[in-house]
């Protein structure tokens, strides 16, 4: 084996920040559920695959141009994950947790057959579009558009996200709801609204994601959404589950170990994948509450 | 808005159900009927190999169509989807020989597939014959397993000699699906008949199945500077691989694959980044073998409109071979079928077929095909002692 140069390094680190900063995006719409229900949003994986889906036949049976398509999946996406939080959330808001953690894995399996029969399990191959992946060279350093977009178009998100939650009121209401139901009821806040809003976010984020993802990885399947799905909800916990910049940080890690385990260690790329657990182990071992995170005293 | 949600649980309850049987397919009821002959149908129809998986069944289904009743009874097909994926594979494969009771299993595309379902096969004394599966270990031990196609050792060794002597390459990359049997099998019978002849392989990098990301596998063997790259594995994978390997500027590399890469969508998903990589296959329809060929292209085109590929070629001749093994055996007994198969000799539209005693089919002949303008072109044809 010769020598990694710097171009690879560079090369390299340009792809990990790509990858992480996609993580990143799906990552914090498990994190923000969990944050307010206490919920690890199972289907989130699928919202992803369903955005993707959505997308392609924006494009490709209403021939709509692609910043058009792009723009309804987003918008069907968010309306998709108000529905899901209705439909299989909200009548289980006082029922145990459990209850909502097995109603989130049902709605994952709903909706991977519910592609199944409407779209079938045959590969289909995401809208291409010009602008993104075009292919750019900068000092060696050879990169999609895309992988300069993906991680502005992400910092700008999370830019945005910090401000919605931090310093409006429904991120206020957001953040008293996360800590106390009950009372925040009692302070006239609109408890179903505010959730509303959250998976709303959520699966708004979970579309941007999808759709870059779409545009550098073009395949589309029932189970596409599976593995980044896992791969991201291992972030947000690495991160601290719960906590925003967490997720963010969590992800670009997890980006950065998956492209340089392969890069240094060919021989073990074969488990890439596994290394993304070890992470995931290794965190909740020696920092539970994961990189970030803050421990919170379990509510009563 | 309780009544419209009530409704839409329903529809959505409803959908799923049908999700469900829409895999059982013509199954439905189960249960022995001795005026129908139930042959199972093993193969991925939803997941990563769910096309590879289709486009074998409409070879099945053509020569179910075409070839009518069997011993005077009338021929059911029970199709179960073994979800690409090994662990479902083994229920699939329990679910059609104790459930459905079938008298005979056809299939699966894809070697691992079909290896987690051999031992249901083997236990349940049930004939499995696969069409595609060409890794060995799928037959070997297993008397109830047969093949139609040709095996790994010799596509390794058709691949090699490519390679080496045609395109001169004395340097190849390997990167290759070590979570696939065949992939796997394929690399080592691949390296071994390549050191042989005295080419070098210089770099190796491997990924899983579902893998998206393959830059750094990309990287770390291109800077090695291999000639070729011959990359084993399941067909969306090596798209995505060669169309990264496009994206990161290395426009010249020519790439090499298995069978398993003629599926469309190796072609719609890797666009231009696939023309000009090499595979081997079984079957092209421009050159035929005997009129059984000429018969399955014509019935194909009639009902599809476009040219079949090898593996619905493959899937009409494990239909053809099951019903001729039937018809020889006079019953659906097990060992009848056995024996039938010791001295049975079947013009498939992809050659004649015959039978060795580990139950694979004795091939002397494969296919090279490349891809051309978007389409999978014939190139040669190799003929291996």
């Amino acid at each position: 084996m010769s020598a990694i140069t710097s171009d690879m390094l560079l090369q390299s680190l340009a792809n990990a920040i790509t990858l992480g900063s996609l993580y990143a995006l799906v990552a914090i719409g498990y994190t923000m559920v969990y944050g307010i229900l206490r919920l690890i949003n199972f289907a989130h994986g699928e919202i992803f695959m369903m955005s993707m889906y959505f997308a392609f036949y924006f494009v490709t049976a209403a021939m709509l141009p692609w910043y058009l398509a792009f723009l309804f999946a987003i918008a069907c996406t968010g309306i998709l994950g108000i529905i899901i939080e209705r439909a299989a959330y909200r009548p289980l808001r006082e029922a145990p947790r459990i209850s909502l953690l097995i109603s989130s894995i049902g709605v994952s399996y709903l909706l991977q057959n519910l592609a199944v029969v409407l779209f079938s399990g045959i590969q289909k191959q995401f809208p291409p579009v010009a602008m993104f992946q075009d292919v750019i060279t900068i000092a060696n350093v050879r990169i999609q558009k895309l992988s300069i977009y993906v991680p502005l178009i992400t910092a700008v998100l999370v830019i945005v996200l910090l401000y919605l939650v931090n310093k409006t009121k429904i991120g206020m209401a957001m953040r008293a709801s996360s800590k106390d139901f009950e009372t925040s009821r009692l302070m006239g806040i609109n408890v179903n609204r505010v959730i509303a809003v959250t998976f709303c976010i959520g699966s708004v984020l979970a579309a941007v994601g999808a759709i870059m993802w779409g545009l550098k990885y073009p395949k589309i399947e029932p189970y596409v959404g599976t593995l980044p799905g896992l791969k991201c909800f291992i972030a947000a916990v690495i991160g601290g589950i719960g906590n925003i910049k967490g997720a963010v940080i969590g992800a670009l890690l997890l980006g950065f170990i998956e492209i340089f385990i392969v890069l240094f260690f060919p021989a073990l790329s074969g488990y890439k994948d596994a290394f993304a657990f070890v992470a995931l182990i290794v965190i909740l071992l020696v920092r539970p509450s994961g990189l970030v995170g803050e421990k919170i005293a379990n509510k009563v | 808005m309780k009544k419209f949600l009530t409704v839409f649980l329903v529809l959505a309850m409803a959908l799923a159900l049908l999700a469900g049987c829409g895999s059982t397919g013509d199954g439905g009821g189960g249960g022995e009927d001795s005026d129908v002959i139930r042959i199972g149908v093993f193969e991925p129809l939803t997941g990563a190999n769910a096309a590879g998986g289709e486009i074998e069944v409409r070879g099945i289904e053509l020569a179910h169509e075409y070839l009518g009743d069997l011993l005077g009874k009338k021929v059911e097909l029970v199709k179960v989807d073994n979800k690409s994926d090994a662990v479902e594979a083994a229920t699939a494969a329990s679910r059609l020989v104790e459930n459905e009771k079938v008298d005979i299993v056809l299939g699966s595309w894809g070697s691992t597939l079909s290896i987690a379902g051999g031992d249901a096969f083997k236990n349940s004394q049930t004939v499995a014959i696969a069409a595609s599966a060409t890794n060995p270990n799928v037959t070997l031990g297993n008397d109830y397993y047969y093949r139609i196609c040709f095996l790994d050792p010799f596509q390794g060794t058709v691949l090699a000699n490519y390679a080496y002597k045609t395109m001169g390459a004395t340097k190849v990359g390997i990167i290759y699906e070590t979570s696939n049997d065949y992939a796997v099998g394929l690399r080592n019978f691949f390296k071994n008949s390549y050191e042989e002849l005295g080419g070098e392989i210089v770099a190796e990098a491997m990924y899983q199945t579902n893998d998206q990301d393959f830059n750094s596998q990309l990287m770390t063997v291109m800077a090695e500077k291999p000639d070729v790259i011959f990359a084993p594995g399941n067909y969306t994978e090596a798209a995505l691989i060669m169309k990264q390997a496009r994206a990161l500027g290395y426009d010249d590399i020519k790439f090499l694959g298995g069978d398993t890469w003629e599926t469309p969508p190796l072609i719609e998903v890797g666009g231009e980044a696939v023309e000009g990589c090499v595979i081997t296959t079984f079957f092209d329809p421009d050159a035929p073998l005997n009129d059984m060929t000429t018969t399955f292209v014509e019935l194909y085109r009639e009902k599809y409109n476009e040219d079949p590929a090898a593996f619905t070629a493959l899937g009409f001749d494990v239909y053809l071979t099951a019903y001729k093994a039937i018809e020889a055996a006079g019953s659906t007994d097990s060992e009848a079928i056995r024996e039938a198969l010791k001295t049975l000799e079947v013009e498939g539209c992809t050659g004649s077929i015959r039978f060795d005693e580990n139950g694979d089919a004795i091939k002397d002949t494969a296919i090279l095909k490349t891809v051309q303008d978007g389409k999978f072109t014939f190139l040669d044809t190799v003929k291996i002692d």
